[in-house]
């Protein structure tokens, strides 16, 4: 195993060291460093297009399914960096899960849903205590448990979102992946979700991408910001990169960056 | 006002262009209703013109495998087990090799460009006339499998399907060239299922943990399941029509045997070959045979149409 | 904690690979045999390719080492193919029409619907068996039995189903927006279909339809007893109500002989029909690919 040289601090469970994400001659985030500190709840804010979810989607190798996406730099997990060669992303995946923005259950009943991704972890456990424990985390039980043989998409949007939320927690993962969880769904069943995750955090590390700055405050510790900037040889394509990273309240109450200020009281974005 | 008005000649709908209209609409209704006069007067037609072989063997026909226009005795057994045995065992080989393509083709295992070119390519061979798979079989295949034969003939003679001394064309070379038929197809429809089940189940299966494979067969297969039955089903339908290539190669001997190596007969052949020339009762055994492909192929396509609305996912 | 790294021994990459290797091997075995099959073709058809070919008449099948050409047969196939198009483009043409325009997915367009998807999976000899019986056995064509024409109405009934169906989804493409703006300023109907729906959905209709009939100019079964095969000059119109020749019975008829001669004819034959299906197909994927793109700018 490599381990990197540097000292690591003990609570960081994942480190981005100058990471750059390209999509083929196109970049789309460049330079990035972050800590992300085990136990926390991370928000990663920012207009569109600063890839901020390119970002997200490379803390699991979850970009291997797009053509053409590399990365330069590291992504530091458990002292491996993920990119490494001799990594399989199927290891890294159980470990880091993941939600998506639009609800994704699969076409099987609630209770498979569940028991599927903790089957293919190698689960040998009570199954049924699983699902019944893991949809309790999600706060899904009461709606569901008398249903549990019915097919995932016979629920509404906001609950086949927290069915994916348990579906990850079955897993047991140390980090979920959540690339705007809430942005399909109603406002009730994103307060849902929102106490779902204050919930969670308890176990597990939350690194989450919104669009909605009122999500960021409520739920997470710590703020990255992300922003575009024109490339410096002004052929007018933008590249992502990392402004400001703090304590959600200091980047919502006393930003350093003038551009975050901004971004925060809804100048653009 | 009136000065205007008079610009407009035509600004009343005369008589005779609502007339017009209506008879436009008429006859489009007419000609589309000729799909449905064509498809009961085949079924009409066949049926009656095998009347009189009908009441004669009535269902004993099916049963017994004696043709002979001198002795006046029609049995069409051999051909229709020689229909569905080809048509069956074609589709046994050819279906888990079109789906595996298929997934080659789907899944990202070399760049877009190669697996687009490939796609094309596989649909361009569904254009490729059976009469000249047929002239390929002939020449190429049957010498080519020759050696092969006798080998099976040789180890497995002791299983009924290879117990024939292979002597040239046989129904083991039509069921060949069938799956070299039925590949485009299968292909082409299992990849069109595969493509169609959203990103966001492979993604949410990724999601978790899930390898490749585990993808494919857990999550990805079972929702292209119904596409891939129908695409099935079709080829099935074709597999059992299909004439000019197994008429050419399958050796055309009403003599029934179980063995795949001996020459063979199916329904479509016996039609092509028996029809031109036949005269007196043999036709109207002939139309029976055909109306009983023709049952075959309208049930195999109408459930495979029922596939399709029954289990078209919802996501 | 188990390591991050690849294991080579785990039973799901052992599963992995195999099941890749597997799908690897079935491309190659469907794809293989398949280019073989048609750089055959082109190769041992193109190889007998000759100027007489175009002009001469087959030579009956016997010792004569010479065997002519296929000039009737080509004529043939172009007549058969002209006529299952006269009968078959305008009844699914407007048949799409009426499908797509007028019906309001009632009971009658689902049954037409159904009965198109049935059509097109009827064996293609049994259309052949059909006008057998209906034209060709009972003389109703001014007394003649075997003809062109009948092959011709032959192909037209395996043709229908494609016209109808790709006119049908044709226009169901074109924007409702387009019929409003139409019917809008007070067109009629026929003027609104006439004049706006069917030149906006032309080119993909057109594209179905050549496509529809390369394919029959393919098909050898329909024709075998209704157009049967004919080894003389095409000489005047009247020649419709005799067996006309064509291009797939030529290959089917000289492919079972068991002279030299009349194979290779089978062969140049079959580069003929080949090449110029093949090259429809490729060009109106070319034009559909082309129509695509600029319609996305």
């Amino acid at each position: 195993m490599i381990k990197t040289n540097k000292k690591i601090p003990k609570n960081i469970i994942l480190s981005l060291e100058n990471v750059s994400i390209s999509y083929g001659t196109f970049e789309a985030v460049r330079n990035v460093f972050c800590n992300f500190k085990k136990g926390n709840i991370t928000s990663l804010i920012g207009p569109s297009g600063c890839g901020k979810s390119t970002v997200l989607r490379s803390l699991n190798r979850m970009n291997d399914l797009i053509p053409n996406c590399s990365l330069k730099g590291t992504v530091l997990f458990d002292g491996t960096n993920i990119y490494d060669k001799r990594v399989d992303p199927v290891e890294v995946r159980r470990r880091i899960g993941m939600v998506f923005q639009q609800p994704n259950p699969f076409p099987k009943s609630i209770y498979e849903n569940i028991a599927f991704g903790a089957r293919i972890n190698g689960f040998t456990g009570d199954m049924e205590e699983l699902v019944e424990s893991s949809l309790r985390k999600a706060a899904l039980w009461d709606e569901c448990k008398d249903k549990l043989n019915d097919s995932g998409y016979s629920l509404s949007g906001g609950q086949q979102q927290r069915l994916c939320i348990a579906r990850t927690i079955a897993i047991e993962p140390e980090i979920i992946l959540m690339d705007e969880p809430c942005s399909a769904l109603d406002p009730i069943s994103t307060l849902k979700i929102e106490e779902t995750m204050h919930e969670l955090k308890k176990n597990y590390t939350i690194i989450i991408v919104t669009h909605n700055m009122q999500q960021a405050l409520r739920v997470s510790d710590m703020t990255a910001f992300f922003n575009a900037i024109e490339y410096e040889d002004g052929d007018g394509g933008k590249v992502g990169y990392l402004a400001e990273f703090n304590s959600t309240k200091k980047i919502f109450n006393s930003p350093k960056e003038k551009t975050t200020q901004e971004y925060i009281s809804g100048k653009f974005g | 006002m009136e000065e205007k008005l008079t610009l407009f000649k035509n600004r009343k709908r005369f008589g005779i262009e609502k007339n017009i209209d209506i008879i436009f609409k008429n006859t489009a209704l007419v000609l589309s209703s000729f799909v449905a006069i064509i498809l009961l007067g085949i079924i009409l037609v066949v049926f009656f013109q095998s009347f009189e072989s009908f009441s004669r063997y009535g269902l004993k026909f099916l049963v017994t495998s004696e043709w002979n226009p001198v002795k006046d005795e029609y049995g069409a057994f051999t051909a229709i087990y020689g229909t569905l045995v080809t048509s069956f065992l074609s589709l046994l080989i050819t279906i888990p090799l079109g789906v595996g393509t298929a997934i080659f083709i789907t899944e990202d295992f070399v760049p877009k460009v190669f697996r687009e070119i490939l796609g094309s390519f596989v649909e361009l061979l569904a254009a490729i006339p059976s009469v000249v798979l047929g002239l390929w079989a002939i020449f190429v295949m049957e010498p080519f499998f020759r050696a092969f034969f006798v080998f099976l003939h040789n180890f497995f003679g002791w299983i009924p399907l290879f117990s024939t001394e292979p002597t040239g064309r046989n129904s083991l070379l039509a069921i060949l060239i069938l799956v070299v038929m039925l590949l485009p197809i299968v292909t082409a429809i299992a990849r069109d299922s595969l493509n169609q089940v959203p990103k966001k189940l492979r993604n949410a299966a990724y999601g978790i943990g899930a390898s490749r494979w585990k993808t494919i067969f857990s999550v990805i297969l079972p929702a292209a399941l119904s596409g891939i039955m129908a695409g099935v089903l079709l080829a099935l339908g074709r597999a059992m029509g299909e004439t000019m290539a197994v008429t050419m190669i399958i050796g055309n001997s009403n003599a029934f045997s179980w063995s795949l190596l001996s020459p063979g007969y199916t329904i479509s052949s016996m039609l092509a070959n028996q029809f031109g020339e036949a005269d007196g009762s043999q036709v109207s055994s002939l139309f029976y045979a055909a109306f009983v492909l023709m049952i075959l192929s309208l049930v195999v396509n109408i459930f495979a149409q029922w596939l399709v609305k029954k289990f078209s996912l919802k996501y | 904690m188990n390591s991050l790294y690849y294991q080579k021994r785990l039973s799901r990459n052992i599963g992995d690979k195999f099941f890749t290797s597997l799908s690897v091997i079935c491309a190659l075995i469907a794809i293989l045999p398949l280019i073989f099959l048609v750089t055959y073709i082109l190769y041992k058809g193109g190889s007998q390719i000759t100027p007489e070919l175009f002009t001469l008449e087959p030579n009956p099948p016997g010792d004569d080492l010479d065997a002519g050409g296929i000039n009737p047969a080509l004529i043939g196939t172009l007549i058969i193919t002209t006529i299952a198009s006269i009968i078959a483009i305008p009844v699914g043409v407007g048949g799409g029409i009426y499908l797509a325009e007028y019906s309001k997915g009632g009971a009658f367009s689902r049954f037409i619907r159904f009965g198109v998807n049935v059509l097109a999976g009827v064996p293609s000899i049994i259309a052949g068996v059909f006008i057998y019986a209906l034209i060709v056995s009972t003389k109703i064509l001014f007394g003649s039995m075997y003809s062109g024409l009948a092959g011709g109405m032959a192909l037209s009934i395996l043709m229908l189903p494609t016209v109808i169906k790709t006119t049908d989804e044709g226009l169901k493409l074109v924007p409702n927006e387009l019929r409003y703006a139409s019917l809008g300023v007070g067109a009629s109907m026929y003027t609104t279909i006439l004049k706006v729906t069917l030149p906006s959905a032309f080119r993909s209709i057109a594209t179905g339809v050549v496509l529809g009939i390369a394919r029959a100019a393919g098909e050898t079964a329909p024709l075998i007893f209704t157009a049967l095969f004919s080894y003389y000059y095409i000489t005047g119109f009247g020649d419709l109500f005799y067996e006309m020749g064509s291009l797939a019975v030529l290959i089917y008829n000289f492919a079972l002989e068991p002279y030299d001669a009349q194979n290779k004819l089978a062969w140049a034959a079959s580069f003929i029909l080949v090449l110029s299906i093949l090259s429809v197909n490729i060009f109106s994927r070319i034009l559909a690919a082309f129509t695509e793109k600029t319609k996305r700018v």
